[in-house]
């Protein structure tokens, strides 16, 4: 008689190796695991809950500058490596990995009012108040050379600002006029000018290079081309525009730091209407930096706290603060995405965690999986009430706090007065102005 | 000075204007005017001078503050200061002379070409450059636009996006900087290079090299056919050995035997014929295998496997019949060759085919015996055995003798072509055997008669009407039992009715047995192995007849009726499966018991319904009663209002609506909301969701590992953005999105001096500006 024997394929339940788990046949009959939405819900609950309790952003604090740190540049070869321009003319190198300064320039006398990196990281440029751009090689002098610019480039005026150009041996400089150089020459292959008044700061497009935009101190923000040597367009906005940042991954998408505690972030190619408003700063916004990934950016301000914005919410995500930390002057994000730099008044450079709640280091596949299971589990939750309010909840500055109740009271009263006046008068006659449309003064072409 | 000097002066001026005036009228044919007005100029003059006498002697010098009217040689008069200067006024005079004929024609062409347009102003130009250039980059920018938008909506973004490809240097490169440098390495090389092999390109020897140039393309092509047609050709050959290895059946070897051996015998025929000496040697082969077969103990009935048979051989018929088979195979290796006669040779196969036959039917036998797998069969055999001694006699026996025989014919041949032949010759006999003695088993050794086609045609058409019947006969049985088994299992369910509640209800009715009845082919496709089964029992002529198949098909139906619901009714006619069923019974109740007996004191049922009906009442709207007692009579202690007067004030409150889990026995849903859980619910539908619904499907799908496999929780818990640490995120570029780049330099267009424009150039820019 034959005896048929049950049967197994071994695939089901042998390891290939002894480091894998064990298998689990698991049945995946819903009866048998009820509940679903509670569970998760609960999961969802606990996970905000841990990403609060771990929220600790600040990683270091780099000291050494004698004077209010005024300019950052990252370099673009190197994570570790940070220049930091002071307002006594000081420019230090640091190593974030050591969180050491290595390398000390006097570089101009009085502020150093600009400070960029060549593309390709051999060689980087300063501007300051004695009317000088000096060109620095990056590395060290050997023994017992001494610490020289590889070129000065004297010239009439104060130059505010200097950023370089993305793919090219150009640069730009902003001061009276928008000049843009050749590194090999002392005078600038052409200058741009419309209107007379300072600009403060000049960027270049990171991805279609031959685009400059600027701001001046007369509230406008003008664009440039630089192939064919003219502006563009400029807008005129409410109060000054302190600086503005290209998206790295959007080519016509620019966000500018204004004077009015907000953010406007535009498409160049409609500049009649922002395409977002963020607010939440308490105080004038000096500086904005988007991180690599384009998907959001990060603002310092003179309210000295930064805040963290997704490019498509008008509300930060994130704020950050510290005791200590005075006026914010400015601010990076570095180019793998993960920290902040921020260098303020107080001499300062601060490094945080872009996430703050993130671990760092290496993660297991597992701790992986978990990670990514909580976050969908925040998102998909994000609008239960419980969540959203522990998830939102910030502690913040008496300062900051109080100016923050004091505004709503002052917008909500605004409001009011706006919703009256449209109330008693003639239908037609007041218009309700959106929020975005409100602080533009004017386009001119 | 002297009057006289004045006058003096006077004329000579008089004249000297006569003087210039001549050539400048003389060839111009001065007009009536201008004479009239020099006169008058000289008019003036004249008294001037007149004045100047007269008053205090003083020369006064004619003032000239401007160009004015009076002023006509040596200036340019201010006449005619409005007209236009036209040229044909300048071309008139040049006609008589020949010699300005080529000015003249300059002239013309002037005079056919448009004036120019004044230049605009700065400001308008610069603006309208502005303008020009921003049309131009925004055209530029929103070649971006899909990437953006794909970007955004992006279920996964990895950065940075621009992967960076391992470097792997091809082996020459890595070959051409290496170099023999220990002896042992220059020796190989040496050797190497004597050989010419390939050292840095390492591809080809330079043979090979030569000899793929000797050969030409047609050449190379028919090889390559060629040892395409030679691989196919394996290959099939191959596949062919693989599948005839593969089958197992005894039959198709003993066949594939004899088609060797007889194949063997024919070339051997062959060979006789054709070189003797050749069949001689063969021959003494054979009688050499002959007597090994004899010396040795094969087949002799003395092995293990015999001795084992020999014991069983008083009983068993099959060992017996196998035995014997051992010993006629044993007869006929020992057997002298000789040249047979067609005839015998018939004779034998026909013995031989009785041989074939007998396993055949053995292993059939047995496959009913014992099944092939008791666990899986054990529903239907213990029907099947049922209705065996339920109704032995149920349908007309002939049909359990036909059928099998129709099924044979029917069953495809698979087997070899060789023997397709004798099969139907079998066949035939066989058929009328059974024709003439029904009951009794065949016999083999049946005297062999004419098999005449007419007789096999004629069986076939009769098996065929007697399945017909057979069907029909099914149906009227399958009709007329369901009756009983209803009955017979409402016993069971009874039992089992107290144990669970609101079992929902099941049509068990006649009706629809008999609907279902009715449908006898579509249970044969739903049910196929339960006929095959009943086909093999059919097929044993001895043991029972049909019937019992459209009783257990029955059963069966049932059985998927009440399959989820209800125990299968447990068989008690058998013997043994019953004991052990009961044991089985015993055992649930056992457990039963002990469930009853440690939940005693908690009836969980009652009290969820005492629950329901609280919660039932509590729900329901109250009437109102507005009696006022002492209102209108007289109250006091022990007094009651009068019952007029209650139902005047009760108000009665309608009915609300029907209870959402009024059908539902086992459910309490409460209407009312709940406070504590609001404080958990999402009171506003939130930003992308435009319906409630999609928002708690959303919620609703879990997304956890409890819920989903390995791969879709993954595919679920896919980060939006995943960034690699210690990566550099460079800004996206143009190459990286399969866009060309904008330009070879940005700088290209800056050095040329943008003032220099054309007028051309400009008025095309208003142009555009204007458009």
């Amino acid at each position: 008689m034959k005896v048929k024997m049950l049967s197994r394929n071994p695939d089901n339940y042998v390891r290939e190796t002894k480091l894998d788990l064990q298998r689990v046949p698991r049945n995946y009959d819903p009866t048998l695991h009820p509940f679903e939405v509670p569970r998760e819900y609960v999961r969802a609950l606990n996970a905000t809950k841990l990403e609060r309790v771990f929220a600790k952003p600040f990683l270091a604090s780099l000291d050494g500058h004698r004077d209010g740190v005024n300019c950052l540049a990252k370099h673009p070869k190197s994570l570790a490596t940070v220049l930091s321009g002071a307002c006594d003319g000081e420019v230090r190198i640091w190593n974030l990995t050591k969180r050491k300064c290595i390398r000390t320039i006097q570089a101009h006398e009085g502020f150093v009012r600009g400070i960029c990196t060549r593309f390709c990281g051999t060689s980087f440029f300063t501007v300051g108040d004695d009317k000088t751009v000096k060109q620095w090689k990056m590395d060290g002098p050997g023994y017992g050379e001494e610490e020289e610019p590889l070129h000065t480039i004297l010239g009439k005026t104060v130059y505010t600002g200097i950023d370089h150009h993305w793919k090219e041996a150009v640069f730009a400089t902003c001061g009276q006029q928008v000049d843009i150089w050749d590194e090999q020459r002392t005078s600038p292959i052409c200058s741009m000018t419309w209107g007379f008044d300072s600009i403060s700061s000049v960027k270049f497009n990171p991805i279609e290079t031959f685009l400059l935009g600027s701001c001046a101190s007369d509230r406008n923000i003008v664009l440039y081309d630089m192939r064919q040597a003219t502006p563009l367009k400029k807008v005129i906005l409410d109060m000054r525009t302190n600086t503005i940042c290209w998206n790295p991954m959007e080519a016509f998408i620019f966000t500018a730091a204004n004077e009015d505690y907000n953010l406007y972030t535009f498409d160049m190619r409609a500049l009649d209407t922002p395409v977002m408003v963020h607010m939440d700063h308490v105080s004038a916004v000096l500086d904005v930096d988007y991180s690599p990934t384009g998907k959001e950016f990060v603002s310092a301000s003179f309210d000295k706290s930064i805040r963290i914005f997704p490019v498509d919410k008008s509300r930060s995500r994130e704020v950050y603060h510290t005791k200590r930390m005075q006026h914010v002057i400015c601010v990076k994000w570095t180019s793998d995405s993960k920290y902040i730099m921020c260098g303020s008044d107080e001499m300062n450079i601060r490094l945080w965690k872009a996430n703050a709640s993130e671990k760092l280091g290496v993660l297991t596949s597992r701790e992986k999986a978990a990670k990514d299971y909580n976050q969908k589990l925040k998102e998909k939750f994000q609008h239960h009430p419980h969540i959203k309010r522990i998830a939102r909840h910030r502690h913040l500055p008496k300062s900051i706090y109080s100016q923050i109740q004091e505004q709503r009271i002052m917008r909500e009263a605004r409001r009011r007065k706006e919703v009256n006046r449209l109330k008693h008068s003639k239908p037609g006659s007041v218009s309700i102005v959106s929020e975005k449309k409100k602080h533009i003064v004017a386009v001119v072409k | 000075m002297s009057a006289a000097g004045v006058a003096e002066s006077l004329l000579a001026l008089s004249q000297q204007e006569e003087l210039e005036d001549l050539p400048k009228d003389y060839p111009l044919n001065p007009s009536e005017d201008e004479e009239d007005i020099d006169g008058e100029r000289k008019h003036q003059k004249l008294l001037e001078a007149i004045s100047s006498l007269d008053g205090n002697n003083r020369w006064k010098l004619a003032e000239r503050s401007e160009a004015s009217l009076k002023v006509s040689e040596f200036n340019v008069t201010s006449e005619g200061l409005g007209e236009k200067l036209v040229l044909s006024d300048l071309l008139g005079p040049v006609k008589t002379s020949s010699s300005l004929a080529a000015v003249k024609k300059q002239l013309n062409r002037v005079k056919s070409k448009k004036t120019v347009e004044l230049p605009l102003n700065k400001e308008e130009v610069e603006r309208i450059h502005r303008e020009v250039a921003f049309n131009k980059t925004s055209q530029a920018l929103s070649k971006w636009d899909p990437i953006v938008v794909k970007n955004r909506q992006a279920e996964q973004l990895v950065f940075p996006l621009k992967k960076e490809q391992s470097a792997f240097a091809p082996i020459e490169h890595v070959l051409s900087s290496w170099k023999a440098r220990t002896p042992l390495e220059q020796e190989v090389f040496n050797l190497l290079h004597k050989n010419k092999q390939p050292v840095t390109d390492p591809l080809l020897t330079p043979v090979e090299k030569a000899s793929l140039k000797a050969m030409s393309l047609e050449e190379a092509k028919m090889r390559r056919a060629e040892l395409q047609r030679a691989r196919a050709l394996q290959s099939y050959y191959e596949a062919r050995a693989r599948r005839e290895k593969k089958i197992k059946s005894k039959k198709y070897r003993k066949v594939l035997k004899k088609g060797k051996a007889k194949k063997a015998l024919k070339e051997f025929e062959k060979l006789q014929k054709e070189n003797p000496t050749a069949a001689l040697e063969e021959l003494e082969k054979i009688e050499k295998a002959r007597m090994m077969e004899r010396m040795s103990l094969k087949h002799q009935n003395s092995g293990k496997w015999a001795k084992s048979k020999a014991i069983m051989a008083k009983y068993d018929l099959k060992a017996r019949q196998a035995m014997q088979e051992q010993l006629a195979r044993h007869k006929e290796l020992t057997q002298k060759l000789q040249a047979a006669s067609e005839s015998e040779e018939e004779e034998g196969d026909v013995e031989e085919e009785g041989e074939l036959l007998v396993p055949d039917a053995v292993n059939e036998i047995q496959m009913d015996a014992d099944g092939p797998n008791p666990w899986m069969l054990r529903n239907h055999s213990s029907g099947t055995k049922e209705a065996r001694i339920q109704d032995p006699e149920q349908l007309p026996e002939p049909v359990a003798h036909e059928t099998p025989e129709s099924e044979e014919e029917e069953r495809p041949g698979a087997e070899e072509e060789i023997l397709l032949n004798e099969f139907e010759e079998r066949r035939s006999l066989r058929k009328k055997a059974e024709l003439n003695q029904d009951t009794e088993p065949v016999s083999r050794q049946e005297p062999k008669d004419s098999s005449s086609q007419e007789v096999l045609s004629e069986l076939r058409a009769l098996s065929q009407k007697l399945n017909k019947e057979n069907q029909s006969g099914k149906q009227k049985v399958s009709s007329a039992r369901t009756v009983r088994v209803v009955q017979r299992k409402d016993p069971t369910e009874e039992e089992e009715e107290p144990l669970l509640l609101h079992r929902p209800e099941r049509a068990q009715t006649v009706e629809d047995l008999e609907e279902l009845g009715k449908e006898g082919c579509f249970q044969n496709k739903e049910v196929p192995r339960s006929v095959l089964e009943g086909q093999q029992l059919e097929r044993n002529p001895n043991n029972h007849p049909g019937a019992p198949k459209e009783k257990k098909k029955k059963e069966q139906m049932i059985d998927l009726q009440n399959f989820l619901t209800t125990k299968s009714p447990s068989v008690k006619s058998l013997a043994v499966p019953m004991t052990i069923e009961e044991l089985e019974d015993e055992e649930e109740r056992d457990q039963k018991r002990m469930i009853k007996e440690a939940f005693a004191g908690d009836d969980v049922i009652r009290d969820f319904l005492k629950e329901k009906r609280e919660a039932v009442e509590a729900s329901k709207p109250k009437d109102v009663d507005l009696t006022l007692p002492g209102w209108g009579e007289w109250g006091g202690v022990g007094l009651k209002p009068s019952a007029k007067k209650r139902r005047r004030f009760l108000i009665k409150t309608p009915e609300g609506p029907p209870r959402k889990d009024k059908n539902l026995p086992n459910v309490i849903i409460n209407e009312k909301r709940n406070v504590h859980a609001a404080a958990h619910q999402v009171r506003v539908l939130p930003y992308p969701f435009t319906h409630h619904q999609q928002f708690e499907r959303t919620i609703q799908t879990p997304i956890g590992p409890t819920w989903n496999t390995q791969r879709a929780f993954q595919n679920l818990t896919m980060p939006k953005v995943v960034t690699k640490p210690g990566h550099i995120i460079k800004p996206i570029k143009a190459e990286d999105v399969g866009y060309r780049s904008s330009s070879r330099s940005d700088l290209s267009v800056v050095q040329r001096n943008p003032k220099q424009l054309t007028v051309r150039h400009k008025n095309q820019l208003k142009k555009n500006s204007i458009d």
